[in-house]
């Protein structure tokens, strides 16, 4: 068993390795750079999303408005306050944990479906601010928002600079969630998820645990909201909206829940589909976006991680 | 009296029953929403669309067919009813033994699905339809003048709902229903077909938000997006008044139409948002909603 379980780590780490190589050459093997940050980035907002759900069983139905919210105050204070790049990041994260702490303390009090309608709420609550809120550029959100210098240095102006930037950063956070997961206290949330009243039982304070998750995850979807402002230049209601929400669901249980790869592959296949059917089907985009939710839902719930390692160990 | 706390007494009743007449989508989509959340523990979030496709088939009724509005609130509940069988057999019956959660997913899927179909037919610009004759003009009540469909619409709807919640706690039907949300395997060994009566549950639920849908479409703008919008104030209006209790729908939805109206008067911009507001201290004073029981 201990033996299984280093191949599958040590398999697991070459795989990493592997891939973090590709992810670092794409940009010289013709994939494009800005769709490949944003990929990145939703690839860290399904992460973020995935250490809530996947870990630690809890349905927030409103992230889109810490990715939003971020993304918001990332714009605003780089283009009207002149803050450098990192600066505005922190300033991104800042908001997101202070909101997510906000709507962790209301959410955590329900459980289950209850609490995935008050986050939805919650989130609706907040995209009703950024629409009607004199900073945010109502329904033309916030535009020409300067990518800047990195610590007042590093332009950033190149897609080439920008793109080993957002991947830096994705790895830091993919590492640092790794970690979370593997920490004693990412047990405690895999106990929670698992069976609550027995967690409760064995002593520990459970509702402070499942917010600090809320508020790490709300905090790390504002870092891909930020840096999202940050890649393309603008932040939008589409990034407060509810079906942004939706959609980071669907990537996480595409890819698998509780899974570490699952988010990442998830959001690659949803934005690039979204990316190659968007000048082809129209409207239909919504609807093969509803059908892979349903086939997801009643034919696939592992979703593609879960269905390999489910293969793996039947194989065995 | 002209004006009532320095708002013209006109506006200020006409805002009140616009309010309430929001209040009766509220209470009827919540309502709808309780009922087969209680027999079947699936959070609908097909519930808006379903509502919006009740407005189309209106809609579609009246011009391709010349079906008035009187035959529209019989056949839309019809269509959208058997529209709510055929997802329950195909797809819902599937997830009766997981977590919840997937059941709203689910949902959440299939009203991705009616939105882009109706966006893809008839865009985002609005659809609209016309009041009917006999429900056409005003009535003038002295203090305020009072469009008659819009009171119409209070009357009809609390009309559906009382019924609704006759049926369910006061005939042996419901109380069948009801001992089916308990314990299905015990009402299933009295010989009760529970999977009849859950299948028939989703499908008047369906039929329910398809009526509020009809009754809808001469007072709103009919869009595909109509029904999703809608759907997450009911949310929390169903947040608010626990899910448990029928009757507490029917009253927040209500209630809270009024709030709203309420909120428009004296601080518009807050009207969007109030709703939220009012469930997030209700969250922290009664965590289980106000009609709902604590577990």
């Amino acid at each position: 068993m201990a033996l299984q379980a280093t191949t599958q780590t040590r398999n697991a780490r070459i795989a990493w390795a592997v891939l973090f190589a590709l992810l670092a050459i794409a940009p010289f093997v013709g994939l494009y750079p800005v769709f490949m940050m944003k990929a990145l980035c939703f690839a860290i907002f399904a992460c973020a999303f995935n250490l809530l759900l996947g870990f630690t069983g809890l349905l927030s139905f409103g992230h889109a408005c810490f990715l939003g919210s971020a993304a918001y105050a990332t714009g605003w204070l780089v283009r009207s306050a002149g803050l450098t790049p990192e600066l505005g990041l922190i300033a991104g994260v800042g908001v997101a944990a202070l909101l997510g702490l906000v709507v962790g303390l209301i959410a955590i009090r329900r459980q289950g479906i209850y609490f995935a309608m008050i986050t939805l709420a919650m989130a609706q609550m907040v995209y009703f601010v950024c629409l009607q809120a004199p900073f945010t550029g109502g329904e033309d959100g916030l535009q020409g928002v300067p990518r800047g210098k990195l610590f007042g240095v590093l332009p950033l102006g190149s897609d080439i600079a920008m793109y080993y930037l957002v991947l830096a950063i994705f790895a830091a956070v993919f590492l640092g969630i790794l970690r979370i997961v593997h920490s004693p206290y990412g047990q405690v949330l895999k106990a929670i998820r698992e069976n609550e009243p027995r967690a409760i039982s064995l002593g520990y304070d459970v509702d402070r645990y499942k917010l600090l998750a809320f508020v790490l995850s709300s905090a790390l979807a504002g870092l891909a909201g930020s840096l999202k402002t940050l890649v393309l230049g603008f932040a939008t209601l589409t990034d407060v909206h509810w079906s942004l929400s939706g959609e980071v669901i669907l990537m996480t249980l595409l890819g698998g829940l509780g899974t570490f790869a699952g988010p990442v592959i998830g959001a690659f296949t949803i934005i690039g589909l979204q990316n190659f059917l968007a000048d082809r089907v129209g409207s239909w985009v919504t609807v093969i976006i509803g059908v892979i939710f349903v086939v997801c839902v009643i034919a696939f719930r592992r979703g593609f991680v879960g269905e390999l390692i489910a293969w793996q160990q039947r194989k065995k | 009296m002209t004006e009532i706390f320095g708002i013209p007494i006109q506006a200020f009743m006409g805002q009140l029953m616009l309010g309430l007449v929001n209040g009766s989508f509220y209470a009827m989509l919540s309502l709808g929403l309780a009922v087969i959340f209680g027999l079947l523990g699936i959070v609908n979030f097909a519930h808006g669309a379903l509502y919006m496709i009740g407005a189309y088939v209106a809609w579609f009724s009246l011009e391709k067919f010349g079906l008035n509005y009187w035959m529209a609130l019989i056949v839309a509940p019809l269509v959208v009813g058997a529209l709510g069988l055929v997802i329950e057999r195909t797809l819902l019956k599937h997830l009766y033994k997981l977590d919840p959660i997937y059941g709203l997913l689910l949902t959440f899927g299939i009203s991705l699905i009616f939105e882009g179909v109706f966006r893809e037919q008839y865009g985002v610009s609005g659809q609209s339809y016309s009041v009917p004759e006999a429900l056409q003009g005003a009535t003038n009540l002295g203090f305020m003048v009072l469009p008659n469909y819009r009171a119409w619409v209070i009357v009809a709807s609390l009309i559906v709902c009382l019924g609704t919640w006759a049926l369910i706690e006061k005939t042996s039907l419901g109380a069948k229903l009801r001992a089916g949300t308990e314990n299905p395997a015990l009402v299933q060994a009295f010989g009760i077909n529970v999977p009849m009566m859950v299948m028939f549950t989703y499908a008047g639920g369906a039929a329910l938000a398809a009526l509020a849908g009809v009754l809808a479409a001469p007072v709103i703008q009919i869009t595909p997006l109509m029904g999703t919008n809608l759907i997450i104030v009911v949310f929390a209006v169903v947040v608010i008044g626990g899910m448990g209790s029928i009757l507490g729908s029917i009253l927040t939805g209500l209630a809270l139409g009024l709030v709203e109206g309420l909120t428009k008067v004296f601080y518009p911009e807050a009207s969007n948002i109030v709703v939220f507001v009012i469930m997030a201290i209700v969250l922290m004073i009664r965590p289980a909603g106000l009609f709902g029981k604590e577990k």
